[in-house]
């Protein structure tokens, strides 16, 4: 028998919590964008009637506001959005126990041993679900309804809002395969892009391309994908585990990412910010007893904002502040000239190749053996438990008074989690 | 436009309840900023819901005080009112 699978999606979620606790707000185009003095001035999301005004997410306010000069402009309540989405699982839960959530507003669940209860239709469910966000939060979702989760998401993007479609064996050649290709999960533009030279635009072109091409292409992805597209995705949905609100899966890498307050012109505040991230990466390895042994760095530039990304292999797996900070360093100091002609705007660190470490380790026989490091860090840690994240603050970090205070670790929130990590 | 929003706002108040063994919670009584205090006759329903009128969601129970009803909202842990505001909506749409 077919898994029942539904994906619920609440529809431009932070402006529809703004409007369910501020009734005023109702019908009127509306925003939550992140804070212009900081430059995190993005649309975050947009409200129905927004939309409507072409409104995009992501896109910066003053063209936002271009576009609707009576926009009302609202900032991020994350610990409210929190509540709203723990209520949704809460009420998913009395369905059953296979929640699997992508992000704050998007959940699968698996409905397959349930769905008897009420009478063998998922329908039936969906639209219970569907009307009981509606009454005890005062949002609308849409739900899409399928035998696989990919096909489920796809099925709860295809009608919006408030909407539910069913996407069955008998209608997914007709529904999901003319769709453009980039309607399916993890088809960004560049995928799409080298599927298109190829002459594959549709979702059903993709699932009738060749082994040879995708492989060639796109790699063992590109067989990842077309399993994607022929609705043969076999991957189940993971229960969520409410006490630690984590799904149980295997963390694959630490990052974290800032867009500057002011774009980065000299090595100074350039160092400040990767040392301020690095920190953060660190600690984070360090309360979940891990070691990375590949250090990433992301730079975004000022001038076009457009990104790149470098990376380096260590020779020991490490926790250290200071030898990720190192890294992270080299890698940007050997990319970047760091002057007023190369404003950087954002930075991102990433430490991955994870390692859990064993009861003992193999260190170098010829190499000088370094100062431990990881000892420092852990007072450096265990006095931050004491008296909070910033009661001891790198040197590197006092350049910039506009850097001081900013507190990547404890700000570092909920980011949807990748479909592939598991 | 909602109809009724106007005249209704948003007003949290302290709530002496009782919460029974099995977790479940019954209002008692609402003490008003001035007081006063309602004594609840009954709890005619209880079910999760979100206000219309105010905004906001959580437990929302229909109470009797003094033979009339009205709704009792839980939000965990603040309770709040759907408080009816005397006087006219005035010209610029705020709240008399």
């Amino acid at each position: 028998m077919d898994r029942i699978v539904l994906h619920s999606d609440m529809n431009s979620f932070y402006a529809s919590v703004e409007q369910a606790e501020r009734p005023e707000l109702h019908g009127k185009p509306v925003v939550v964008a992140g804070k212009e003095e900081l430059r995190h001035g993005i649309v975050l999301t947009k409200s129905v009637e927004a939309k409507r005004f072409g409104i995009k997410t992501g896109e910066a306010l003053w063209q936002a506001r271009e576009k609707c000069p009576d926009l009302i402009v609202l900032p991020p309540r994350y610990r409210l959005y929190r509540r709203y989405s723990e209520l949704a699982r809460s009420i998913y839960y009395q369905y059953t126990d296979l929640v699997e959530p992508f992000g704050l507003d998007e959940c699968w669940l698996d409905i397959t041993g349930s769905v008897g209860l009420a009478g063998g239709d998922a329908l039936v469910v969906a639209r219970e679900i569907s009307e009981r966000i509606k009454a005890e939060l005062g949002c609308t979702v849409s739900v899409g309804v399928s035998w696989n989760k990919i096909f489920a998401k796809f099925g709860s993007d295809y009608r919006k809002p408030d909407a539910i479609t069913a996407i069955t064996r008998d209608n997914y050649r007709d529904v999901v395969w003319p769709a453009p290709v980039r309607d399916l999960l993890y088809v960004g533009p560049a995928t799409e892009r080298k599927l298109h030279e190829y002459g594959i635009d549709t979702i059903g072109g993709l699932a009738h391309a060749s082994d040879a091409y995708l492989t060639r292409r796109l790699g063992k992805m590109g067989l990842v994908l077309r399993t994607f597209a022929r609705g043969e995705d076999a991957t189940t949905v993971k229960p969520y585990d409410p006490a630690t609100r984590t799904v149980d899966r295997v963390i694959k890498s630490y990052g974290n990412g800032l867009t500057a307050p002011h774009d980065l012109t000299c090595p100074a505040d350039a160092k400040a910010l990767i040392w301020l991230l690095s920190e953060s990466v660190a600690q984070r390895m360090r309360e979940d007893r891990v070691r990375a042994r590949t250090i990433a760095i992301g730079v975004r530039n000022g001038t076009d904002l457009c990104g790149y990304g470098r990376q380096t292999h260590l020779a020991r797996p490490t926790a250290a502040t200071r030898t990720v900070a190192h890294a992270a360093w080299d890698l940007l100091t050997s990319n970047e000239p760091l002057d007023a002609e190369h404003p950087i705007r954002a930075l991102h660190v990433r430490a991955s190749d994870l390692v859990w470490p064993g009861p003992y380790e193999q260190t170098s026989l010829f190499d000088l053996v370094e100062p431990d490091y990881e000892g420092l860090d852990r007072a450096i840690d265990d006095l931050r438990r004491r008296f909070g994240n910033t009661c001891v603050v790198r040197g590197a970090e006092l350049v910039d008074d506009r850097l001081a205070g900013v507190d990547i670790k404890a700000d570092n929130t909920v980011h949807p989690v990748s479909y592939f990590h598991r | 436009m909602v109809r009724g929003i106007q005249t209704r706002r948003k007003r949290y108040v302290e709530v002496l309840a009782r919460i029974d063994p099995d977790g479940t919670v019954t209002p008692v009584s609402i003490t008003w900023e001035d007081g006063r205090v309602f004594r609840i006759d009954r709890v005619l329903d209880a079910r999760r819901a979100s206000s219309l009128k105010v905004g906001g969601c959580g437990m929302r129970y229909l109470v009797e005080i003094g033979g009339r009803a009205t709704y009792l909202f839980f939000e965990n842990p603040r309770w709040f009112v759907e408080e009816i505001v005397p006087g006219v909506p005035r010209a610029d749409g705020g709240l008399g």
